[in-house]
């Protein structure tokens, strides 16, 4: 997965893998293992998990924008069904839904 | 209310008088780095005006050139960084993505995992901002907490909440509110707020 | 885990639009740490990564600016560019000096 640049395209379906290492994270703990959708592709950058323990010569890594529904994100949500979240994440926390 | 640009603040008490411990190695490191030649006293003077200049007001005039061109709207919502180089408002390197609210849909900006927020356009933020208050609920409950701005959406617009913790940084196009038609931008500046391009206000009534 | 940075989705109290005009040393740490960024002393997800590293009452204990002094410090003497040393020793005199 990573170097692997703009493996997903804007409408694609992806899921955030559900893990829970130790480390610098970018992508939320609310958002693992939920199911969005790509709204964007915004190129690739520096991996932030590398990046943060002085590895800086790895390669860049994609970086999606996704949007999901908030009635997916909590159970329990109060508002319109059409409310949603917009998240940046690394390629390296997506699959394919 | 509390906009940001209208009333001063109280300062915070700079307890230059007794230093709190990290007050003390702020001024230890500063002192070491500028021996060590990592930065001069001159770099870090200038950082520090160019931070002062930075505030609301840059985004203010970006969100009125909108406003009042919508061609000049359509290229600021393809392309941030170049709409803004064109009003001659330099945001260095900061990949800008402007929201833009409809009559359907507001945005409303949060970073919860730290506080990332478009210093270049709106300078640094307020410290609501980066409270756990906002980060913990603006994602889970937008609605309550816009609420707790005063500001009520219409139950016909749905909420959209931009959780900025990567590499784009978020500012949001407010509606221009009514009454505002042939108004100049100067005056349509004067009606945008910061809470309002962050997305927890509406703009002012003319 | 969930870490004590990553809060999105907790239970909270109120917003209050509390804010402050910032003081001229947190002004110098913003700028500092700008400057460190720009000549590449070490990265910003170092810098983070730092910060995330203080734990859960961080966020009670120390303010915004006294976060990142500490993560400014961390960093500095991780990559070399000052010693633990260099630092108790140098704070213990402008402690003493009363220097701003």
């Amino acid at each position: 997965m990573t170097g692997a640049s703009a493996a997903f395209a804007a409408g694609d379906a992806v899921r955030v893998r559900r893990a829970f290492p130790i480390g610098h994270v970018r992508a939320p703990f609310y958002i693992r293992g939920k199911a969005g959708t790509v709204e964007r592709y915004c190129g690739e950058f520096g991996n932030p998990e590398e990046r943060s323990v002085m590895q800086e010569d790895g390669p860049p890594i994609g970086l999606y924008r996704v949007r999901f529904r908030q009635a997916e994100v909590w159970p329990d949500y109060r508002g319109r069904p059409e409310d949603s979240i917009d998240i940046e994440i690394y390629a390296n926390w997506l699959e394919r839904a | 209310m509390h906009d940001g640009h209208d009333h001063a603040h109280p300062l915070r008490p700079d307890r230059d008088e007794h230093p709190g411990y990290y007050q003390v190695m702020a001024t230890a490191l500063r002192e070491l780095l500028l021996e060590k030649n990592v930065f001069t006293a001159e770099e870090l003077r200038r950082q520090m005006e160019k931070m002062d200049e930075r505030g609301p007001h840059l985004g203010a005039r970006v969100v009125a050139r909108a406003w009042a061109d919508a061609a000049f709207k359509t290229r600021l919502l393809a392309d941030g960084p170049a709409a803004c180089r064109e009003l001659g408002v330099d945001i260095g390197p900061t990949r800008l993505v402007v929201l833009e609210n409809r009559p359907e849909l507001h945005n409303l900006v949060v970073c919860t995992l730290c506080s990332c927020y478009p210093r270049a356009l709106l300078g640094l933020p307020p410290d609501w901002y980066k409270s756990v208050n906002y980060r913990r609920r603006a994602v889970r409950e937008p609605r309550a907490v816009l609420e707790e701005f005063g500001t009520r959406i219409p139950d016909g617009t749905a909420v959209r909440v931009h959780d900025s913790t990567a590499e784009l940084r978020y500012i949001v196009l407010p509606m221009r509110p009514a009454g505002a038609e042939g108004l100049d931008e100067a005056a349509l500046a004067a009606l945008v707020t910061r809470d309002a391009m962050i997305g927890v206000a509406l703009p002012k009534a003319p | 885990m969930r870490r004590a940075h990553d809060m999105g989705g907790l239970p909270g109290g109120p917003v209050t639009p509390e804010e402050h005009d910032y003081a001229l040393w947190e002004k110098r740490v913003d700028a500092m740490s700008v400057l460190i960024g720009n000549k590449n002393i070490f990265n910003l997800d170092e810098f983070r990564h730092a910060i995330e590293l203080l734990g859960a009452d961080a966020h009670e204990k120390l303010s915004y600016y006294e976060r990142w002094v500490y993560a400014i410090a961390h960093n500095l003497i991780q990559r070399g560019v000052i010693t633990v040393d260099e630092l108790g020793r140098r704070m213990t005199e402008v402690e003493k000096t009363g220097r701003t």
